[in-house]
């Protein structure tokens, strides 16, 4: 079958998807990405869907799965390259994509990954410095 | 089935948008037909009238049909584990929207986009 690629980059995993994004490659992609995220502990990912002409509620409700699967494995998400004409449409639709982190562009998704991982180390760091403090 | 939707609306001369929206139902629907329908047929068709021309796409199945067609006509609503907004959002992705189904007896709803 059919599957997307996944690009490891540094702690950053780069998905771009091209194809027609029908139902099972979405839900390949949902498994691929969540084994790999585990595997290659990476922090981030970003999935560019800037080739993509249309996203209905079901694929919507993928990429918040995704998005949210992420999270729970120490990973931020970030979907990037959406077209307006999508905004609008899955907005009207109803689809919500709650949560999701988003950015115009490839360079502006890294950039804002790289932002969540370093803030959230650094938290780690100051949550240890109380630690530390209490004792 | 989309390409086939997409590539009509180009051809009437659809926006962007409007054409995203006309696939977007057209997923949406088309879905619905294979998995509550058991499969069925989808139709396009480029009307023409005298002040205004449009696309319509008429899907038919020949499944359960639907118990009550008000509540699966309400956001959110589903009778499967879907997010429930196939059928409320392709109403108002469309400017026309027609449901007629019975029980047993399946479903056929019609949607028409003018330019």
């Amino acid at each position: 079958m059919e599957r997307i690629p996944i690009l490891k980059f540094g702690d950053i995993l780069l998905v771009t998807i091209q194809v027609d994004f029908h139902d099972r490659i979405a839900l390949a992609l949902q498994e691929d990405l969540t084994e790999k995220i585990v595997n290659l502990s990476a922090k981030g990912v970003l999935i560019d869907i800037s080739a993509l002409e249309m996203v209905d509620s079901f694929m919507g409700r993928v990429l918040g799965n995704i998005a949210k699967t992420s999270r729970l494995l120490d990973c931020y998400a970030v979907l990037v390259g959406m077209q307006p004409a999508i905004a609008i449409t899955i907005t009207e639709l109803g689809v919500t994509l709650t949560g999701i982190h988003t950015a115009l562009t490839a360079e502006a998704g890294i950039d804002l990954l790289n932002d969540m991982i370093k803030s959230k180390s650094n938290g780690k760091v100051h949550a240890k410095r109380q630690v530390a403090k209490w004792r | 089935m989309r390409s086939a939707v997409k590539m009509h609306a180009e051809d009437i001369g659809f926006s962007k948008l409007n054409q995203t929206k006309i696939v977007t139902t057209a997923s949406e629907l088309g879905r619905n037909v294979l998995e509550h329908g058991n499969g069925g047929r989808v139709m396009i068709e480029h009307i023409k009238e005298l002040d205004r021309s449009g696309l319509r796409m008429i899907f038919q199945d020949e499944g359960p049909g639907i118990d009550n067609v008000e509540k699966a006509l309400v956001d959110g609503y589903t009778s499967k584990c879907g997010l429930g907004l196939g059928l409320s959002g392709s109403k108002r992705l469309m400017d026309d929207f027609e449901l007629v189904s019975q029980p047993n007896n399946g479903t056929t709803i019609t949607v028409t986009k003018w330019t």
